[in-house]
């Protein structure tokens, strides 16, 4: 189990606590589609995926996004269960939607970007590192009631 | 592998990267980030907290020498594995890397990159600096036996 010190806890929740969630989320989920392309699988029924611009631009694909750094932030209230806290999405991402492991991974690396574009130098190599542990024990939560 | 549009834009964005700041930064991140990684580097002297890290002139000096490497590939766009094969196999051979720490190192630069170029770091320009660090990685791994 991933085991946050109080420092990485508090460089988490400080720079969380100035994302704007719904813009990140939408950017976070369109730049996964325009990055790692064959994500676009998961969402063909969100209409025009067609370029980088349409991706950014789909309502469809910021609203899910929003959705899901939501539920993302729901995970920083709870860094010491994200298994715990993630089992119920964990169980709809295998038994429904059918989605492989890695690109949550994938993922939590864009978030990563996303922060580094908006933080600039605030993002330190501790608040990176301390990201980058939350956002693989995140994939691993989600990976952990997959069968 | 990439467009030529890709490949322009590349060119273009690397060509205002200050490759020694950079490429100590990316080996220094690596470090921090992914500490196992400092296992390589025990003869570096102080790694212990981020800032001695990120300070280490050892580390700045051979992150910029890794970098320079790396600007010497987006020369070679269009064969990769061509332009990385001695350093591919000096990594397998001589130094005993594995291979995935090409995959983080080449992460690592894309956040630096990120971090540096703000919002004109673009989800098209992200996606084509993934598609080279992952080359790039690749050819570093090509050699391997």
């Amino acid at each position: 189990m991933v085991h946050f010190t109080a420092e990485e806890k508090a460089a988490i929740t400080g720079l969380w606590a100035k994302v704007n969630v719904e813009e990140a989320g939408g950017e976070a989920l369109g730049r996964l589609l325009v990055v790692y392309p064959w994500t676009q699988r998961f969402f063909d029924s969100f209409g025009n995926l067609s370029s980088a611009s349409a991706i950014m631009g789909n309502p469809k694909v910021k609203a899910h996004g929003k959705k899901v750094l939501t539920s993302f932030g729901e995970a920083i209230k709870n860094l010491d269960n994200l298994k715990g806290a993630f089992a119920k999405l964990s169980e709809l991402h295998c038994d429904k939607l059918h989605v492989d492991p890695e690109n949550f991974r994938l993922l939590g690396n864009v978030i990563v970007i996303i922060l580094a574009t908006h933080f600039g130098r605030e993002f330190t190599p501790d608040v990176q590192a301390a990201w980058q542990k939350l956002v693989s024990g995140v994939a691993t939560a989600l990976a952990h009631k997959y069968h | 592998m990439l467009t030529a549009e890709e490949k322009t834009s590349v060119t273009a964005l690397f060509g205002k990267v200050k490759v020694d700041e950079v490429g100590g930064e990316a080996l220094g991140r690596l470090l921090v980030v992914y500490p196992w990684t400092q296992r390589f580097f025990e003869h570096f002297g102080d790694l212990s907290t981020a800032d001695a890290v990120m300070g280490n002139p050892q580390v700045k000096a051979h992150g910029k020498k890794v970098l320079e490497s790396f600007s010497d590939g987006l020369k070679h766009l269009d064969d990769l594995k061509g332009a990385f094969a001695k350093l591919s196999e000096l990594h397998c051979d001589k130094l005993h890397v594995d291979p995935e720490n090409f995959r983080l190192l080449g992460n690592v630069l894309v956040v630096v990159l990120a971090r540096r170029f703000g919002g004109e770091f673009t989800p098209e320009l992200q996606a084509s600096f993934q598609k080279v660090v992952t080359g790039v990685a690749n050819a570093l791994a090509h050699r391997y036996h």
